[in-house]
């Protein structure tokens, strides 16, 4: 539940989509398809409604989250001269570009999966302004407002007006302080249109539950307006609010993030199915120090306190929680996955791994039940837990603690697993601080 | 009161019938011996309820409950908290109607991801107000030893422990609600623990933040100190170091933020909250942390070491004489819930009711042992026979036995709309009852005389097979008291036109039956008593009780046990089951037909009244 980025697409599909209602008198036409392929792009070209993409030349770029497409070199707009790309090209150029792997000068690397496609749109760079907007702080919203769009805009900032906008501002109190502040840069016979299109958008950026809305550049001809680059963030708690007005919408996941492992996807499959919370992020898989923490600010704390400890996260492999009452099979599975990460090879330097089974104090969870989770997936691995061998630390409090720590230490004990066990007088990552000093009496 | 956000006499409305939040305050209330309840009101919309029960130790209280938070604030005027428990959709309305009313000083909300535009909102007119919003998403807050919100500091066990019963030194202030008992556990363990403490909430935007708390703190002579529990992102830590710096904080304060792991990691992991990320260095936890220390505050190297600084600045505030020795109030003993001692085998208490053919505490209920699935759907094997030989008699008969069972169901289950049974449930229908009130008018027909035969058909004929009575000697034994012998005899059918039902009964029972003694013993008293009238055969009624109990002689069970069924009315109870089906069918025939009520016609009765005579 945050504020999440969308495609460029949605972005002027939203605009589209409430085009009437909020800039009438204004025209956008709104010519653009998002594709994942040059075949896709074809068969979308015989539809009706899309014959411009044969009849106009085009303009394509990736419509994955990321900026700066056009430092990036990744904006196809022209073959030979800027407006001669045809179908033909774009989608060549789309096939070429999603056959490999591209790293951005950000540094962000992965592979290119979605393109927008839109016409050419022919206009002189004294045509680009600058529009956005974002949620500053409790108060404000902030409005940017420049004549200087376009790839430079970063380096013309001081070219940009800000409106610190009031969040219950009302509309004719909108209207007044943002036409106050319309940049004087902008062309006198521009000017009415700018600031026509500049307060509505600011209404449907409210309105519409964005965190975050830049269009750059916009250009205006006529009455025309052309969104030639867009990025927006939604705030996504609102989702239940706009199902009608966002209709379906995508939140993909950012460019260049890891693709996530086969556990970490098991994971967020039982999660999604269940009313606790269970989450699981493999750092490093050879790491030696694997952590099982019940609560959110705990899991925070005990990746910290490892971090710190043990003098950085090399050896940390895993990050992750599980709370708000899992059943006892939703614990057993998310230990297994853990355990069976865990033990799939030996430290390299035949050190010991650790195990820390941390938690809080709980409020209201039965850390006995959680606990008979925990120690049925011992019994499935105690084998292999023994062959890379383990060594397990166990802090929690909360209800019926003395009985789950109890069970869990003869559970360990039985099986033959080396394990120390701590209730709340112990401080709650002190067990990270005893495991790294009994590796260095080992090492000894 | 005005540097407290709470005393001994704050009252809430709870929004929400959140019945265990409500009973752990009414728990807190009890064991720091507040005089009247933290909570005054609860308000549940959809309620029909005037009130709800809670324990207030060994007693118990009644709550009113209220339709609209209008009415409850109308109700009770000093009720200056609302507990806000709706829901992420509905959290911001009532929030947002409360404002309006001025009668809240603070305002706790528990939903997490309330869209962000309206948290803002929301959030300024409290602001414009005066009004104190704790959240959202928050466990809440608690002033030791005066008023707990809802769930906060956990079970009195640990609330007792955690010396959050009665006031500390120290102000607490943190963002992260999980860990929020476990400082309270540190600070009671390395100092005199918490004199107020607020988990501030973990969304991006939250009504009141950790100045706002630490300013009123500061003007609190209860708190001595404040430990802060900041995180990565954000910008609050820095309104405190601001303040130290302008001397609006003069008392110390220990700070940490968590997250420092994120420096380790460029992007892709979210470390804590939804709003705990770091737009800008200075955002880091590191940096924040960093910032803290310089300007004077006790700041330990890792949160490992929280504890120790915890204490070091206890210890010198004591050396100092700021802070004096507590003493520690007596705890009422806190009565375990009936519930949970039973579930820890701690007491016990004789049952009133005995059950032992079915079974709803598991999994899935069961019949006789094997659950309801095993026995439902046609591939396990089970038919309805089988059902009822789980459910009536604990045992899983043999095929031949179910079957029969089965054929006496089918044969019994209707015999036309003219008969009693049926005729009173389709009148009952016809006045416009619903099925289960017919159903019932034609069951109530059942007994000697309609449907009774088969009862009295197995008793008499075992009663005079056990006593060796031969058919003659028992057909005058009935004659001598004055008895017909039950099922024996029918209206039209004779020995020349029998009764096919019988006949198919009685060919069933040859072939698939081990042994059917009585049976033969009742053909012999047939022969005798059709000597004497030609419709005086053994009749349906008499044929299924004859035959149950040459069933239940097959299946091993003792005279004595045969003898208790009957006695019980198990041979009835095949007859009602099986008549039931009828009796539903004409019920709703009449439904569908949509017949009106029905009126006897005069002339089908005879009527012959006389004036009553009058007794002097």
């Amino acid at each position: 539940m945050a504020q999440k980025p969308i495609r460029e697409y949605d972005g002027k599909r939203l605009f589209k989509e409430n085009w009437d209602k909020y800039f009438s008198g204004l025209n956008y036409p709104f010519e653009s398809v998002l594709v994942r392929s040059g075949e896709e792009l074809k068969e979308k070209a015989n539809e009706p409604g899309y014959e411009w993409l044969k009849e106009k030349p085009l303009v394509a770029k990736p419509d994955m989250l990321f900026g700066k497409r056009g430092k990036n070199n990744l904006v196809l707009f022209k073959v030979n001269k800027p407006g001669d790309v045809t179908l033909e090209d774009a989608a060549k150029w789309i096939d070429e570009k999603r056959s490999g792997k591209v790293k951005l000068l950000s540094g962000q690397e992965g592979e290119l999966t979605h393109f927008i496609v839109e016409p050419f749109t022919p206009h002189t760079e004294e045509e680009e302004y600058y529009i956005a907007a974002t949620t500053l702080d409790e108060n404000y919203d902030v409005l940017y407002m420049s004549a200087h769009g376009g790839m430079e805009v970063e380096e013309n900032w001081d070219k940009v007006t800000e409106v610190k906008i009031p969040i219950d501002a009302t509309d004719e109190e909108i209207e007044k302080l943002i036409r106050e502040n319309i940049p004087a840069d902008i062309p006198e016979d521009k000017k009415e249109t700018y600031a026509k299109f500049a307060i509505n958008f600011y209404k449907f950026f409210r309105d519409l539950n964005f965190a975050y809305l830049e269009i750059n550049p916009v250009v205006i001809v006529g009455d025309n307006v052309y969104l030639l680059d867009l990025v927006a963030r939604l705030d996504d708690t609102a989702g239940f609010l706009m199902k009608d007005k966002w209709g379906d919408i995508e939140f993909p996941t950012p460019f260049g993030m890891p693709e996530k492992s086969p556990e970490e996807k098991a994971i967020a499959e039982a999660d999604a199915k269940s009313g606790a919370s269970l989450k699981l992020t493999v750092l490093n898989p050879k790491g030696r120090i694997w952590t099982l923490v019940a609560g959110g600010g705990a899991s925070v704390v005990y990746a910290d306190t490892i971090a710190d400890l043990a003098g950085g996260v090399e050896e940390l492999a895993n990050y992750g929680e599980y709370s708000g009452g899992p059943t006892t099979d939703e614990t057993r599975f998310y230990t297994e996955t853990v355990l069976d990460l865990m033990t799939r090879e030996k430290d390299p330097k035949g050190r010991d791994k650790i195990l820390i089974i941390g938690g809080a104090i709980a409020n209201f969870t039965d850390v006995a039940k959680t606990f008979t989770g925990i120690i049925q997936a011992f019994e499935k691995y105690a084998d292999k837990m023994k062959d890379v061998g383990v060594r397990i630390y166990v802090r929690r409090g909360g209800p019926n603690y003395e009985k789950g720590l109890k069970d869990i230490k003869e559970a360990a004990e039985r099986l033959g697993l080396p394990i120390k066990v701590f209730g709340p007088e112990t401080h709650i990552t002190d067990i990270v601080r005893m495991a790294l000093e009994e590796d260095k009496k080992g090492a000894k | 009161m005005a540097n407290e956000l709470f005393t001994r006499d704050t009252q809430a409305i709870f929004w929400n019938n959140n019945k265990s939040a409500i009973q752990r305050m009414l728990d807190y209330d009890y064991i720091i011996q507040r005089e009247k309840p933290s909570v005054a009101a609860i308000v549940a919309p959809t309620s029909s309820n005037k009130f709800e029960k809670f324990f207030f130790g060994t007693d118990e209280v009644m709550i009113p409950i209220y339709r609209s938070t209008a009415e409850a604030v109308k109700n009770h005027p000093n009720a200056d908290v609302l507990l806000n428990f709706a829901s992420f959709r509905t959290a911001y309305d009532v929030t947002n109607e409360a404002l309006d009313m001025d009668q809240f000083r603070v305002i706790m909300i528990t939903a997490e991801g309330i869209p962000e535009r309206l948290a803002r909102l929301m959030n300024k007119k409290a602001r414009q107000k005066g009004v104190t919003i704790i959240g959202p998403a928050t466990v809440g807050a608690i002033a030791p030893g005066a008023f707990k919100v809802a769930n906060i500091g956990g079970t009195i066990e640990n609330i007792v422990k955690s010396k959050l019963h009665r006031p500390g030194s120290a102000g607490l202030v943190t963002r992260s609600g999980g860990l929020f008992n476990e400082l309270s556990n540190i600070i009671a363990r390395n100092a005199d623990g918490i004199a107020e403490g607020v988990a501030i909430g973990g969304d991006r935007f939250v009504g009141s933040t950790f100045i706002d708390h630490m300013l009123r703190m500061e003007k609190n002579p209860k708190i001595k100190y404040m430990i802060l529990l900041g995180e990565v992102g954000g910008r609050e830590e820095y309104k405190i170091i601001e303040a130290i710096k302008e001397g609006k904080i003069t008392k110390p304060v220990i700070g940490w933020c968590i997250g420092t792991i994120a420096k380790h990691f460029s992007s892709g992991v979210q470390f804590g909250h939804a709003g705990a990320s770091a737009n800008a260095e200075e955002e880091t936890a590191e940096a924040k942390n960093r910032a803290m220390r310089e300007a004077g505050i006790h700041v330990p190297d890792n949160f490992n070491d929280l504890p120790h600084v915890i204490r070091g600045v206890y210890e010198e505030l004591k050396g100092k004489g700021i802070i004096q020795d507590i003493q520690e109030p007596e705890v009422p003993p806190m009565p375990e819930d009936y519930s949970k001692a039973l579930a820890a085998g701690k007491i016990r208490k004789p049952r009133n009711f005995v059950c032992t053919i079915s079974d709803d505490r598991g999994e899935e209920a069961v019949y006789a042992g094997i659950p309801i699935s095993q026995v439902a759907t046609p591939d396990t094997g089970y038919s309805i026979g089988d059902v009822i030989s789980l459910l009536w008699f604990k045992k899983r008969y043999p095929k031949w036995a179910t079957d029969f069972i089965e054929t006496v169901i089918k044969t019994v289950a209707d015999h036309g709309p003219a008969v009693s049974g049926a005729h009173n449930a389709k009148v009952t229908a016809r006045a416009g009852k619903s099925v289960v009130e017919s159903l019932v008018t034609g069951l109530l027909t059942i007994g000697p005389r309609f449907g009774g035969a088969i009862d009295g058909a197995a008793k008499y004929f075992k009663y005079a097979f056990d006593n060796n009575m031969s058919p003659k000697e028992f057909v005058a034994y009935m004659k001598k008291q004055g008895i017909p012998i039950p099922g024996i005899g029918h209206r039209i059918k004779s020995v020349r036109n029998p009764d096919k039902r019988v006949e198919g009964l009685k060919k069933y029972a040859k072939e698939f039956f081990p042994a059917t003694p009585l049976l033969e013993y009742a053909l012999e008293v047939e022969k005798e008593t059709t000597s004497k009238k030609e419709n005086l055969i053994l009749n349906v009624d008499g044929t299924i009780g004859i035959l149950m109990v040459d069933m239940w002689r097959a299946l091993g069970y003792s005279e004595k046990e045969i003898d208790e069924f009957i006695e019980s009315g198990t041979l009835n109870a095949f007859f009602i089951l099986g008549r039931s089906i009828g009796f539903i069918g004409h019920v709703l025939d009449e439904k569908r037909l949509g017949m009106p009520m029905y009126r006897h016609p005069w002339d089908d009765i005879l009527y012959q009244v006389e004036k009553a005579e009058e007794i002097k």
